[in-house]
C-alpha cells in the first residue's frame, strides 16, 4: 500500500509539470491545445534518443524543453499568423508530431533499463527509485513554480495572463496578442516537453502512444486541484495544479486497487472531467430545483 | 492632429450582405478638438471609430494622427496613440485581474514591455492618487478583481486607463450608454473633466442630442456612411435639440429625395 502511494505521488509530480502547462494554455490562455498530446512525447523521445547516445540525461531534458518551445511554436504560428482555429491547430501540430516523434525515436519506442537517467544520482545515494523521482521531481517542480510565479509577475506575464481574459482590452494597450498567445503556448509546451522526458526516464521507456490522453488528464488535474485546493492567488493556483496532479494519481491507484480494470482508466478519466467540466450546468439546473422546493415548503 | 482623408469601408464585399459602413469620409480635426458624434443605428459611428483605431484595415483612404500615417498600421502599434472606452463596460478591462493590474497595463502603452516587475511600489502610489479623483473608494481596493466591479466603476476605471498615459487623441463609443442614468451623468461629467484638464483631442460617440449640444466645441452628425453636418465654434455654442432635429431631417430628407430622384 505504501508504494502504491510512493508511486502515485512520484508520478503525480512528473504529471503536475503538465498539469501547469495544461493550465497555461487553458486557463490563462483560454485555449484548449491539444499539441500537449504530442509535445508530451516529444520531450520523451528526445530525452531517450538522446541519452541512449550518451547525452547527459539533465541536458537531454534541456533539448526536450527546446523541443516542446517549438511545438508550441508552430501551434502558435498556425493560429496567430494562419488563423486557424486553435483547438484544429492544436490537432494539426499533434498529429504532424506523431510522424516527427517517429523520426526523433527511429521506431516506436526506446528502452532507457540501465541506463543513466536523471534519477541516477539519487538513486546511487541507495535512495529507491520512487524515492528519487520524488525528489527530482519536488526540485523540478518547485524551479518551475518559482520561475512562472515570477515570470507572469513580469509586464510580459502580465500581458500574457491579460490576453486571456480580454485580447481586445490588450491591443488596445498596445499589445501584440499574436505574440503573448504564441509564448503562452510555447511556454505550456515546452515544460510538457520536460514532463515527458522525466516521465520517460521514470519508466525507464519512451514510446511514440504515450501522449494519448494526456490532455485529459492535464485537465482532470487542474480542476481536482481548483475544485479541492482553492484559488485564491497565483501562487496558491500553482501550489493546487501540484496537489491535484498527485490527488488524480491517488485516485487513479485506488480504483485500480478496487478492481477496475487498466483498460477503463481512460474512460474513467474522461467521464470524470466531462462531469466536473459541467457542473456550473448542473448547478443551474439545481438552483431552480431548490427555489421550487423551498416555496413548496 | 487627426487627418481623414476619403476613407471607404465596405463590410463584406460582393456579397448579397455588402454593406458600405463609411463612405469617402473626410475631416480633420485640430489639436484640442473635443467632438461630439452622433447619428442614427447603423450610420457607422463605432465603424469610423473603429477604422481609426485599427481595429478594420480601411478599403480606400487614409488616417494620418500627427502627420504619422496610420492606415498601414496594426491595432496594438496604434495604441500607442490613442485611449479608447467601449460601449460595454466588459470591453475594457481584464475582469480577472486586479484594479492596479488593470491600470498598470495601460500605464505602459506604446512602451516596450520586459522582464521589469510588472507594477512598482511607485506606481501604486501614483495610481491611489488618481483613483481618489474619482470619488468612488477604489482607492483602497487596488487588488481586487476588475469582474466584480460595477458598470460605472469599471467604465470610470477604463476611462482612467486609456488618459493614464496621455493619448494623442482619445475615442470615446457611447461610453455611457450601458449605465444607469445618474451613472451615466456622473462618467460623462469624469469624462469632460479629464478631456478640459489634459486638453485631450477627443471623439465621443453619443446617442444624447442633449449631451452632444452641452459637451466639446465641436459637433459632428453621420447618416448612412457619411458626415452629414459638422457644426463647430459659436454656432455649435447656440445650438438647441430642436435646431438640430430640424437641420437633421433637413440633410436626411435631402439624402432620401436625392434617392427618390435617382430611381425615378
Ligand atoms: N464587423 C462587421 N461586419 C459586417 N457589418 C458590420 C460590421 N460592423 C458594422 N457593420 C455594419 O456597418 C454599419 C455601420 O455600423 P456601426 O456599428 O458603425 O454603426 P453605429 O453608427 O455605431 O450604430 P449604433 O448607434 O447602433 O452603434 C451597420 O449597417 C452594421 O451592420
Ligand atoms: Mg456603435
Amino acid at each position: 500500500m505504501v508504494q502504491i502511494f510512493m508511486g502515485a505521488i512520484s508520478l503525480g509530480l512528473l504529471w503536475a509539470i503538465v498539469t501547469i502547462g495544461v493550465y497555461i494554455t487553458y486557463r490563462i490562455l483560454a485555449i484548449a491545445d491539444l499539441t500537449v498530446e504530442g509535445s508530451i512525447v516529444m520531450g520523451a523521445a528526445i530525452a531517450a534518443s538522446a541519452i541512449i547516445r550518451g547525452v547527459n540525461p539533465y541536458i537531454a531534458i534541456a533539448i526536450s524543453f527546446i523541443g516542446g518551445l517549438l511545438a508550441g511554436l508552430v501551434t502558435g504560428l498556425l493560429h496567430t499568423k494562419l488563423k486557424i482555429p486553435s483547438l484544429l491547430s492544436g490537432i494539426l501540430t499533434m498529429i504532424a508530431l506523431y510522424s516527427i516523434n517517429l523520426r526523433i525515436m527511429g521506431k516506436a519506442n526506446i528502452s532507457l533499463l540501465r541506463m543513466n537517467t536523471a534519477y541516477s544520482a539519487f538513486e546511487n545515494l541507495g535512495v529507491n527509485h520512487n524515492g528519487a523521482v520524488i525528489m527530482v521531481g519536488i526540485i523540478f517542480v518547485g524551479c518551475i513554480i518559482g520561475i512562472l510565479y515570477w515570470f507572469f509577475g513580469t509586464e510580459i506575464g502580465c500581458a500574457i495572463r491579460a490576453t486571456g481574459d480580454n485580447p481586445q482590452m490588450v491591443r488596445a494597450q498596445g499589445i501584440n496578442t499574436n505574440t503573448t498567445i504564441i509564448l503562452g503556448l510555447m511556454i505550456s509546451n515546452g515544460l510538457v516537453a520536460v514532463a515527458g522526458a522525466l516521465i520517460a526516464q521514470s519508466q525507464s521507456f519512451a514510446d511514440v502512444q504515450m501522449g494519448i490522453g494526456s490532455i485529459v488528464i492535464g485537465l482532470a488535474s487542474v480542476i481536482i486541484g481548483e475544485v479541492l485546493f482553492g484559488k485564491r492567488n497565483f501562487f496558491s493556483r500553482l501550489v493546487s495544479l501540484v496537489l491535484g496532479a498527485i490527488t488524480y494519481r491517488i485516485i487513479i491507484a485506488l480504483v485500480l486497487k478496487l478492481g477496475m480494470s487498466a483498460n477503463d482508466l481512460k474512460l474513467f478519466t474522461a467521464i470524470t472531467v466531462a462531469i466536473a467540466l459541467a457542473l456550473p450546468v448542473f448547478r443551474s439546473y439545481l438552483k431552480p430545483l431548490k427555489k421550487s422546493i423551498k416555496k413548496a415548503e | 492632429m487627426l487627418s481623414i482623408k476619403k476613407i471607404t469601408k465596405v463590410f463584406n464585399p460582393r456579397t448579397i450582405n455588402e454593406k458600405i459602413a463609411l463612405h469617402n469620409v473626410s475631416f480633420t480635426l485640430k489639436e484640442g478638438d473635443f467632438v461630439t458624434l452622433i447619428g442614427g443605428n447603423g450610420s457607422g459611428k463605432s465603424t469610423l471609430l473603429n477604422c481609426v483605431a485599427g481595429v478594420y484595415p480601411v478599403d480606400h483612404g487614409n488616417i494620418l494622427i500627427d502627420d504619422i500615417n496610420v492606415t498601414n498600421l496594426c491595432e496594438h502599434k496604434r495604441a500607442a496613440l490613442l485611449g479608447r472606452v467601449f460601449q460595454d463596460p466588459i470591453m475594457g478591462t481584464a475582469a480577472n485581474m486586479g484594479i492596479e493590474e488593470n491600470l498598470a497595463l495601460a500605464y505602459r502603452r506604446g512602451q516596450k514591455r520586459g522582464l521589469k516587475w510588472g507594477i512598482s511600489n511607485k506606481e501604486r502610489e501614483h495610481y491611489r492618487e488618481i483613483l481618489k479623483t474619482l470619488e468612488l473608494g477604489l482607492e483602497n481596493r487596488l487588488s481586487t478583481k476588475v469582474g466584480l466591479l460595477s458598470g460605472g466603476q469599471r467604465q470610470a476605471l477604463t476611462l482612467l486607463m486609456a488618459t493614464l498615459k496621455r493619448p494623442k487623441l482619445l475615442l470615446l463609443d457611447e461610453h455611457t450608454a450601458a449605465l444607469d442614468p445618474k451613472t451615466a451623468q456622473k462618467v460623462l461629467e469624469l469624462s469632460d473633466r479629464i478631456i478640459q484638464e489634459e486638453n485631450l483631442t477627443t471623439l465621443m460617440v453619443t446617442h444624447n442630442m442633449k449631451d452632444a449640444i452641452k459637451h466639446g466645441n465641436r459637433l459632428m452628425m453621420m447618416y448612412e456612411g457619411k458626415v452629414v453636418l459638422d457644426i463647430k465654434g459659436e454656432e455649435k455654442n447656440k445650438l438647441t435639440v430642436e435646431d438640430l432635429l430640424v437641420r437633421f431631417g433637413h440633410v436626411s430628407g435631402e439624402e432620401f429625395a436625392n434617392d427618390r430622384a435617382l430611381l425615378s
